[in-house]
């Protein structure tokens, strides 16, 4: 266990508000059932594991953690694109995008 | 620096300034859980977005400040809010959805394990591996192993990680078409059209 003092602010101090902050978006997204909001929630996760890896960045020195940023960001574009895409597919179908509605595989 | 690493080692930020962004992120990231209306949880992501790009600077990483604003917080979260928009699905119906009392029970178990699980990582020492060869790349090269400014990240990103970053483009290509080709109207009726 390290000792962490409260107002040196150090590398701990930025993974605990990411773990805190990763914890809310996976209890939102066990919890919501609008898949937009649940996306909201994914991108909260990605968003506490970039803090995470800048962090590394910075208490490491090395520049490798905010290259892996980029790629974070790009997948949760490419994610979010394909996500919304998705969703606008099946409201055109059911009317609603409850998770609950999406149950099965097919349309 | 010893390759454990230093985690108590002082950052040089502002604990007050520190703790109130904090504050500010987490009140953002737990009002885009409870919010009820999906645009209120989409302007409380902008907000908690805004802050971590507040919390990249204060670690010393502007460009990646900067990104995280030009591309979450007004990209996506505007694709966010322009497709609540275009469905209007922050009508009454879609708000009554989130009342069942086990996944609210399961939601707050399974929440609370992951919050003892990842402090838990965090205030263990870790052993760290080597240094990617990123660092040594740049020391090589003759540069500081400074990350204070962009070229270091950029040297990391065009050649160590260069194939990476040409499969995301791939990825990014493939993304685009995925969505275009799942969002267009298809001129074949749907199952339900024809059961009716």
């Amino acid at each position: 266990m390290l000792a962490v003092s409260a107002f040196e602010i150090g590398a701990q101090h930025y993974f605990i508000l990411a773990a805190v902050m990763f914890t809310i978006g996976a209890t939102g997204m066990l919890l919501r059932r609008n898949t937009i909001v649940m996306f909201m929630c994914v991108e909260l996760m990605l968003n506490a594991v970039n803090l995470t890896f800048v962090t590394f960045a910075k208490a490491l020195d090395d520049s490798a953690g905010q290259a892996a940023v980029f790629f974070t960001l790009i997948v949760a574009a490419a994610e979010v694109a394909v996500g919304l895409a998705i969703i606008v597919a099946i409201f055109r179908r059911r009317q609603g995008v409850t998770a609950d509605d999406i149950d099965l595989m097919k349309g | 620096m010893h390759a454990m690493l230093a985690a108590t080692e002082s950052f040089h930020v502002n604990a007050v300034l520190f703790y109130a962004l904090a504050a500010l992120a987490l009140a953002g990231a737990i009002g885009v859980v409870i919010s009820r209306n999906p645009v209120h949880s989409a302007l409380f992501l902008v907000a908690t977005m805004i802050v971590i790009a507040v919390f990249f600077l204060t670690l010393s990483a502007p460009m990646v400040a900067i990104v995280q604003v030009i591309v979450y917080a007004s990209a996506i979260v505007v694709l966010f809010l322009f497709v609540i928009m275009l469905l209007g699905i922050d009508r009454q119906e879609m708000l009554a959805a989130d009342d069942r009392k086990y996944q609210r029970i399961g939601g707050a178990v399974l929440g609370a394990c992951t919050l003892v699980a990842l402090i838990g990582m965090t205030v263990t020492n870790w052993q760290l591996g080597a240094r990617t060869a990123s660092r040594r790349g740049i020391e090589e090269a003759g540069a500081t192993g400074d990350v204070d400014n962009i070229r270091p990240m950029a040297r990391t990103l065009f050649t160590q990680f260069a194939w990476q970053f040409q499969v995301t483009a791939a990825l990014l290509v493939i993304a685009v078409i995925g969505s275009v080709v799942l969002a267009r109207r298809s001129s074949r009726p749907s199952r339900e059209e024809v059961a009716a």
